[in-house]
């Protein structure tokens, strides 16, 4: 496997093992303060990415993000897992970006990179969207393998098995191509200290999103409004079996 | 000794029988009462518990005492008579303070998953909840060092140090609370080579029987070592909820090994496998985890598992290092794997394979009830210096098979621990006898040898008699005179330990 180079996108999310709350206003959830972490999908990506490259089938992989500047810490980490070289694709302060800036991120530095694999998780775990990949294949109208819980590389194709409702179906695509990791996949290793030492030396290249094309402006997903759920209300206990059936019945439950 | 009170069927209450319960009563025999005879607390001291921490964190219902009577011991349900949920350390103070003016025991409770009935409330009391006191602050990355309250698991303190190349390595199985594990003095698969939690608690703030509160090494301090005054910090470590509460502790954390590899071997018998053991550690291979497993154990743990092992004694290893120290061990490990008539080694070295390893040793217990289903576990506990290790493990094994007992043996043979999982019908009460007996048996073999009756799970409700024998009388008198120090009316989880 001469030169394969495999490209992972991650994200930057809240741990997690947090608890969300949603911050005044309802416009978004709070984040100050809040324990951020490299989002566990990506994780098994990268991690996939890596044991390609540990076994030989790839070259060289090259973490990317877009995101503020806080996100150059989830790099790191990144390249603690074993990553070679990282790219911030870097937003403003506040600025927001969702599935479709971040696969026009991901696709510009693809035309850049020439990778043959795109790795992404299936979804993060703030928005649940499961789109990135998706989009990113269609803008570069790659094959994708979307779900998959086991990854081969074969000369100039890959075989991918998906988790399907029904099942599990195995495709063989066509390199390049791009594949979103679902939870069987693996199991992502711990970064160990002598590896987070050499992480910080490893390249770490700051690109301004706009130079890869993300439009300026908010993003094409709007978020209207979030809500926390409803508090649990008290429960009531009941004397007989008519009279439960009565309540619920009352309350349209059956 | 009979509770007349009804017990819903939870399915760990059909542990508790009329059998095994009398024998036990025995044991326990002091200060114990029937809840029945007992009155429940006075309407206003539960209002003024309810005025500390707020009518929702307060709970006089049956199904919730009761879910805080017992652990996973076998010991019978002995429900407090509230259960309180403090969410900060001043909240403990205070409900500490009125317990103390009003003479009512108080239970510390964490996860509940200890094995020697240490959150039984056999006097009753308020049992305290601290499972939503769960910070996790003051992780000095440069200082390996984290500070955590009672609610924080170890299985949620390493999540949370992901990315950070640290982990708390002392793992007792089940996930437990860390101040639990600290209370008790917990160890596990990892002790010899990381230590068990003594050496790893660098601090404790501890709420006190009358509500004042202590650091055991002063406020805010975690150095690495120091030589300043008694070490209170041992002190608690291990007192199992009789001298205080542990509201937050402060741990010594490790660098994750950069390499691990795991494997199994099968040995001839069991005296091969334990002096393989001995010889591991006296040729100073820095193992990770030697876990013995005797043949009635690994078969059913394989079957359980569905692993196909051979049915014959075996060793589970694990070695952490550089890449190029891990060769080194390797070797060395298969050298004196083979001198001892051992199979020969295949290693695992993926993530996925070591824990498909490891989870069939940590489903043990299950594994050993499923050899009679329908039957009730019980753990001993005993540890003796790792000379005597090959005797005494032979001779329990002689001693279960002359009783005709049920006991998979499994053990951290690296510090010279090893539990028999007796499982026995507790609806039989000649057999729970002859449990009984072999236990009584088995702890003062272990003393004879020069070792202790319990080497990682606490003497709680039934090891009382045998720390007598352990200790001696001087050294029972210097316990009981430091517990009428800082308890001197008895209120903190009386009727444990001493």
């Amino acid at each position: 496997m001469a030169a394969l180079r495999v490209l992972v996108g991650v994200k930057r999310v809240i741990d997690f093992a947090v608890k969300v709350r949603v911050a005044p206003g309802g416009a978004a959830v709070q984040t100050q303060g809040v324990k951020h972490s490299l989002n566990p999908f990506c994780e098994i990506a990268l991690e996939e990415a890596v044991r390609l490259r540990e076994a030989g089938a790839a070259a060289e992989v090259v973490v990317a993000t877009l995101g503020t500047k806080a996100s150059q810490e989830t790099l790191r980490t990144a390249l603690a897992m074993g990553a070679d070289r990282a790219v911030l694709a870097e937003l403003a302060e506040g600025a927001a970006a969702g599935p479709r800036e971040v696969a026009v991120a991901l696709a510009a530095l693809a035309r850049r990179l020439q990778p043959q694999l795109v790795l992404l998780g299936k979804q993060a775990i703030d928005d649940d969207c499961n789109q990135t990949g998706q989009i990113l294949a269609a803008i570069l109208d790659w094959p994708q393998g979307t779900f998959a819980s086991r990854v081969s590389l074969e000369p100039g194709a890959v075989q991918v098995q998906r988790e399907v409702d029904g099942g599990l179906e195995t495709l063989r695509l066509r390199l390049p191509a791009v594949l979103t990791a679902d939870l069987r996949l693996n199991e992502p290793r711990y970064a160990t200290l002598p590896n987070i030492m050499k992480a910080k030396k490893k390249p770490l290249e700051v690109v301004p999103a706009a130079d890869l094309g993300v439009p300026a402006g908010p993003p094409r997903l709007r978020l209207l409004q979030l809500q926390e759920p409803p508090p649990r209300a008290g429960g009531e206990k009941v004397e007989s079996v008519e009279s439960l059936l009565g309540k619920l019945r009352h309350a349209g439950r059956i | 000794m009979s509770r007349s009170c009804a017990v819903p069927a939870f399915p760990s209450l059909s542990r508790c029988n009329m059998a095994l319960r009398r024998v036990l009563a025995l044991a326990a025999a002091l200060g114990r009462r029937s809840c029945c005879s007992k009155p429940p607390l006075p309407p206003d001291f539960v209002q003024a518990l309810r005025a500390v921490v707020g009518a929702p964190n307060v709970s006089t219902a049956t199904a919730v005492r009761e879910q805080h009577g017992h652990d996973e011991s076998m010991h019978p349900c002995a429900p407090p008579d509230a259960v309180v949920w403090p969410q900060a350390v001043g909240q403990v103070q205070e409900l500490a303070a009125l317990c103390h003016r009003r003479r009512v025991p108080m239970v510390p409770f964490g996860t509940g998953t200890g094995l020697e009935g240490g959150v039984n409330a056999v006097q009753g009391g308020v049992c305290f909840d601290l499972s939503r006191m769960d910070a996790i602050a003051e992780l000095s990355l440069e200082d390996f060092s984290v500070t955590v309250e009672p609610g924080v698991t170890r299985k949620a303190l390493n999540k949370h140090l992901r990315g950070t190349g640290l982990w708390f390595p002392v793992d007792p199985g089940a996930d437990a609370s860390l101040c639990g594990m600290a209370a008790t003095g917990a160890s596990g698969t990892n002790a010899v080579r990381y230590g068990t939690m003594r050496p790893n608690v660098l601090n404790l703030r501890v709420v006190l029987p009358d509500g004042r509160l202590l650091h055991t090494a002063g406020p805010g301090r975690q150095p690495r070592k120091r030589a300043a005054g008694y070490d209170l910090t041992s002190l608690f470590v291990g007192s199992e909820g009789t001298l205080g509460f542990l509201t937050q502790a402060t741990l010594r954390l490790h660098p994750l090994p950069e390499a691990t590899a795991v494997t199994i071997a099968s040995f001839p018998g069991v005296g091969a496998a334990v002096a393989c053991t001995v010889q591991v550690l006296q040729a100073a291979v820095p193992v990770a985890r030697i876990e013995f497993l005797d043949e009635v154990m690994a078969d059913a743990c394989s079957r359980f598992s569905g692993m196909g092992l051979p049915v014959a004694a075996t060793l589970l290893l694990e070695l952490h290092g550089s890449r190029r120290s891990l060769a080194e061990q390797q070797q060395q490990m298969e050298e004196i794997v083979q001198q001892n008539g051992g199979s020969s080694l295949a290693w695992a070295e993926g993530l996925e394979e070591r824990e498909k390893l490891w989870s069939m040793r940590h489903n043990a217990w299950y594994a050993a009830l499923a050899l009679r289903p329908g039957c009730q576990g019980y753990s001993t506990d005993v540890c003796v210096p790792i000379s005597r290790l090959p005797d005494v493990v032979v001779e329990t094994k002689q001693d279960l098979q002359a009783s005709s007992l049920t006991g998979p043996m499994v053990g951290h043979v690296g510090d010279g621990n090893f539990h028999c999982i007796l499982v026995f019908n507790s609806q039989d009460p000649e057999e729970a006898q002859r449990i009984h007996a072999f236990t009584q048996r088995l702890g003062r073999r272990a003393l004879a040898a020069g070792g202790t009756c319990t080497g990682e799970h606490g003497v709680g409700l039934g090891k009382r008699a045998l720390l007598q024998e352990e200790l001696g009388q001087e050294g029972l008198d210097t316990l009981r005179s430091i517990k009428a120090a800082l308890d001197p009316h008895n209120l903190m989880n009386p009727g444990k330990v001493l």
